[in-house]
């Protein structure tokens, strides 16, 4: 899968979820959100854009990156 | 079920606290307070003549054919305009009543035509059994009165005649037009013998503002109106009450049958959804069921370049499942997935993705709602507990303001807006928000108090300013708030709405509103008494749709109007059963019931009842299907009747998708757009061949019966039945009833719902479980489903797709009334007369600037594609926006919508797509026959 539609589908979720006050609840959330609805594969793309791209090039919003870097074991994909 | 005619007790019912008891002919009756003595009599079983009274219209008392006498009172009073009063002693009957009605009998007959023989009405004519009821023997003036038989018949609809030698004036269409459509397009024209119906100004009804609803054919007691079909067919043998399969109202309906063909459809008086009132399309546009582009025989195919081959049944299920197992043996066992539709039953939407969970073993099952209402299951659980509405449609009776956001309900939900229209001529307010005034906002008979025009994209700002103005300005129900959500997350919302930058001033900018007029919409929503939002896909089709059904949601508990009739948030669903086909557990991540499928002890129920383990991990929605497809992991797709190739966005990159897969097997009626990427193609069932239940958009379960055999000889559930067994996956139900078993065995919402508690009820809202066995019509009343209502931070965030030079303007999408989504089955019925291609509408300067003038063929281009449309200039839209429907697949209105998406659940944004528009200048060689045409 395109890993420029699952960075922009990523943002959008850590757009919503950054307005809200409790910014460790809102990664908690959109590491959860991202959890509950994509499939596994789909995770599993975005974990190794971030295991292989120069920080620059990763794309992500920092609340975003930062929330799927501290909820990585839950974003891994079942062995 | 063989019942024709349902009882009229001639005036409409009466509901009060009070009773009143009285005597007619010696029967002692009690009735509420209010209640006619004609339906007083009929309650007591004492049927008393009448022909300008029927119970679905208010009394009138003009044909004197209902006189009775009252002990102690002059006169012989109309009993459809007296009402009963306690200790009345009436007689229906006596030599002085039976001479009065014989003479009117005779006034009437005196200006009828005596052709019953051969009247299309013969057999079910209310005017000639009033002649047998009242011994009508002679007419006294002469049978060769006025009797108009020389009067030209129109015939300019398409579904029925109105015949002026019929009519006796009982101005029954004309009050059903006015009280049960709203649309007050009838009126009689002429005095005595010359007075006719008349549509408009003396129009052809095609002409006029008549909208085919059929409320003045269905009240019609000759044959003055009628459908065409029963003039073609005759009367009807016996009859069958079913389920409406176009929107989600979800009207019930009594199909008239002789043998195994409809004559006619008829709105179902005890109907709970509709309350006897339909539309043009479920009244009429049912022949596509029968239409010659029907494939009625299985169908398959090695290449989609292929000629199709005709099969037996048992090939082509064996095909498709060799073919799936094929690419989940080569390319694994996510490889491959279904989609359901909303327009099947809620037993052939389980039955689907039980099929993908167990059969295929992955969680790859989505359903067309993804496209639709996807953030509206989304933006309600997280904020209210349940992915559902909180009314029913009879709860806007009690209503005071009710605002309506992206929906237009005349054009999509045309039998709820009747009863909107109703109640706003009894006073309630309306606020309108759209980008376009829809026909609410301004009309001969309802306005809007106001309308907030905002621009596309900006629902999120106008539903945050909203709220600015009710908690800066102490509008707050605090006392509700307090008491029934959870205070931490309200007071971090109030503290976020009440920021300057979600003031209607700060908005007004982005919104186009200005800030007076959103602030007194907001003061009227917070404090006019019972307040209802009621909304539809100009909400969820958007890139903050989700976003945008929580502002909703944290505005109705704001001002405490959740929990009680006349108030709620009401999703306006666009289909027959995206209710249901959510409810069912057709999304990749959750079960029947909205249980995710990592939960461990409902997916351990399933696993049990379904004697498979299942994936604990979600699968893939449809947008991501089609990625996966291009990317080449995805290879294999069972779609039952959705045709994602016209109604999914970005056509460029769904046929793309589609042409990448190995094996499509499509379930269908036609041959549709997708059906042209198929491999295996198997012919489904329309819904009068469907036995099963549709769940509409107020939570309500009703039957779908079967009105005539399934034409292809396999029901769908049988067809996804016999591939899940060739899967090797055994299933055996005998009756769609057995799957309901199941169903309500695994899913606490539908615990109490059965075949026999459904036909017991009517139809069952629910939750239907032992807390409410006859179901929830109005549900979060003493506290949420969640426990309490939560409110959630609803930062507005622009779309990306903006416009530019290149695209100045925005292109936003919607329904007409006479056409159904991608037109498939309206289309191949007569509703092409009121709507046989798809405008563009667009504004008069918008226009003027690039040299468009009504009717001219203009190109729609957007970074997604382009297309070519008839242009209509109307001051409709505002400028800057333009405007279309998508009912055609010539134009293709999503060519040029992009797949941008809802942030929560990937709902595409239909709603917003940057185009430009230019003028197409046909030259004189195309008068020659030639294809030439340059683009100015």
């Amino acid at each position: 899968m395109h890993i420029e539609k699952l960075i922009k589908m990523a943002n959008q979720i850590g757009a919503f979820f950054e307005a809200m006050p409790d910014r460790t609840q809102a990664m908690k959330d959109i590491a959860s959100h991202i959890q509950r609805t994509w499939d596994p594969a789909m995770r599993a793309t975005l974990l190794a854009h971030l295991d292989t791209q120069a920080e620059a090039d990763i794309g992500l919003k920092p609340i975003v990156d930062e929330a799927v870097r501290s909820h990585r074991k839950a974003l891994e994909a079942p062995t | 079920m063989n019942q024709i005619s349902d009882i009229d007790y001639g005036t409409p019912a009466r509901t009060s606290a009070e009773m009143v008891s009285l005597e007619i002919d010696g029967v002692t009756v009690s009735v509420p307070a209010g209640t006619s003595l004609m339906r007083a009599a009929m309650e007591a079983g004492i049927a008393i003549p009448k022909l300008c009274a029927t119970e679905s219209l208010e009394p009138f008392g003009s044909c004197r054919l209902c006189l009775v006498e009252i002990e102690g009172r002059r006169g012989t009073p109309a009993s459809c305009t007296t009402p009963a009063e306690a200790g009345m002693k009436v007689r229906t009957q006596s030599p002085r009543l039976a001479a009065l009605r014989r003479g009117v009998m005779e006034l009437y007959i005196s200006d009828h035509p005596l052709d019953c023989l051969t009247c299309s009405a013969n057999g079910n004519c209310e005017l000639q059994t009033m002649a047998g009821v009242v011994g009508l023997r002679e007419v006294r003036y002469g049978m060769d009165g006025a009797n108009h038989l020389s009067d030209r018949k129109d015939r300019s609809n398409p579904y029925f005649t109105y015949d002026p030698a019929k009519c006796i004036v009982c101005y029954r269409c004309v009050r059903a037009c006015e009280e049960t459509q709203g649309t007050f397009a009838l009126t009689i024209d002429g005095r005595g013998f010359a007075s006719r119906v008349s549509p408009g100004q003396m129009q052809p009804f095609i002409g006029s503002e008549c909208v085919s609803c059929g409320a003045c054919v269905q009240a019609c007691p000759t044959a003055t109106l009628m459908e065409n079909s029963v003039i073609e067919m005759g009367q009807a043998e016996h009859s069958v009450v079913t389920t409406c399969a176009y929107c989600g109202v979800g009207c019930s309906f009594r199909a008239d049958v002789k043998g195994n063909e409809v004559v006619r459809m008829v709105p179902h008086k005890d109907g709970k959804a509709n309350e006897g009132h339909s539309c043009v399309k479920g009244r009429f546009a049912w022949g596509y069921a029968t239409h010659a582009d029907r494939i009625l025989k299985p169908m398959i195919r090695k290449r989609i370049t292929d000629p199709w081959r005709e099969v037996g049944w048992d090939e082509a299920l064996a095909y498709a499942a060799g073919e799936f197992r094929r690419l989940q043996d080569k390319y694994g066992r996510n490889s491959i997935g279904g989609i359901v539709s909303s327009r099947c039953t809620n037993e052939e939407t389980y039955l689907v993705q039980k099929m993908v969970r167990a059969a295929f073993g992955n969680n790859n099952v989505d359903t067309c709602a993804r496209v639709c209402h996807s953030p509206t299951g989304y933006g309600l659980k997280q904020t209210l507990g349940e992915s559902a509405g909180t009314q029913a449609f009879k709860s806007i009776e009690k209503s005071d303001v009710i605002v309506v956001i992206g929906a237009n309900p005349t054009d999509g939900h045309p039998v709820f807006a009747s009863r909107l229209k109703r109640r706003l001529r009894q006073g309630a307010k309306l606020i309108v928000i759209d980008p376009r005034r829809i026909d609410l906002v301004s009309g001969p008979h309802v306005r809007a108090e106001h309308h907030l025009k905002l621009r596309p994209g900006t629902n999120v700002a106008i539903l945050s300013a909203l709220a600015h103005v009710i908690v800066t300005e102490g509008l707050v129900a605090e006392q509700f708030v307090q008491a029934r959500c959870d205070t931490t997350s309200f007071e971090q919302w109030r503290e976020f709405v009440a920021r300057p930058e979600n003031s209607p001033e700060a908005t007004a900018e982005v919104t186009g509103v200005p800030a007076e007029e959103l602030r007194a919409a907001a003061r009227l929503y917070a404090k006019g008494g019972n307040s209802a939002i009621y909304y539809g896909l100009g909400v969820t089709e958007h890139s903050q749709g989700s976003t945008a059904v929580i502002a909703i949601a944290n505005l109705a508990m704001a001002t405490a109007n959740v929990g009680r009739e006349g108030v709620g948030v009401n999703p306006l669903r666009g289909q027959n059963n995206v209710q249901g086909s959510c409810d069912m557990g057709s999304f990749p991540h959750e079960l029947p019931g909205y249980r995710h499928i990592s939960d461990d002890a409902t997916r351990g129920d399933f696993e049990r009842r379904w004697g498979v383990s299942l994936q604990r991990e979600p699968g893939l929605r449809i947008p991501n299907m089609f990625d996966a497809a291009i990317d080449g992991s995805f290879k294999g797709l069972y779609c039952q009747g959705e045709d994602i190739a016209q109604s999914d966005p970005n056509t460029k990159h769904v046929i793309a998708a589609l042409e990448a897969m190995e094996c499509i097997v499509v379930q269908d009626l036609f041959l549709t757009e997708t059906a042209k990427y198929a491999h295996v193609f198997l012919p489904g069932s329309s819904f009068l061949e469907k036995e099963g239940t549709f769940t509409n958009a107020e939570r309500r379960i009703s039957r779908v019966r079967k009105v005539m055999p399934p034409k292809a000889g396999m029901s769908d559930w049988q067809v996804t039945m016999a591939l899940s067994n060739a899967l090797g996956y055994p299933m055996n139900y005998h009756h769609p009833a057995e799957i309901m078993v199941e169903i309500a065995a695994l899913t606490p919402t539908f615990a109490g719902v059965t075949y026999e508690r459904i036909d017991e009820l009517g139809s069952i809202q629910w939750p239907c479980n032992a807390v409410a066995p006859d179901g929830t019509p109005t549900m979060h009343v003493d506290e949420f489903v969640r426990g309490k209502g939560r409110f959630m931070i609803t930062q507005y965030v622009p779309t990306d797709e903006k416009v530019t030079r290149r695209f100045p303007l925005l292109l936003t999408t919607g329904r007409i009334l006479s056409q159904y989504n991608v037109g498939t089955q309206t289309r191949r019925t007569g509703n092409l007369r009121f709507h046989p291609e798809d405008l563009l509408e667009i504004h008069p300067h918008d226009a003027e600037e690039r040299g468009i003038i009504d009717g001219d063929r203009t190109t729609l281009e957007s970074r997604a594609g382009s297309t070519v449309l008839r242009a209509r200039v109307t001051d409709r839209m505002q400028p800057g926006v333009v405007y279309t429907t998508f009912h055609f697949p010539e134009s293709g209105a999503n060519v040029v919508t992009t797949d941008n998406s809802d942030w929560a659940t990937n709902c595409p944004e239909y709603k917003v797509t940057a185009v430009q528009v230019a003028r197409i200048v046909e030259h004189a060689a195309r008068d020659a026959g030639l294809e030439v045409a340059d683009v100015v």
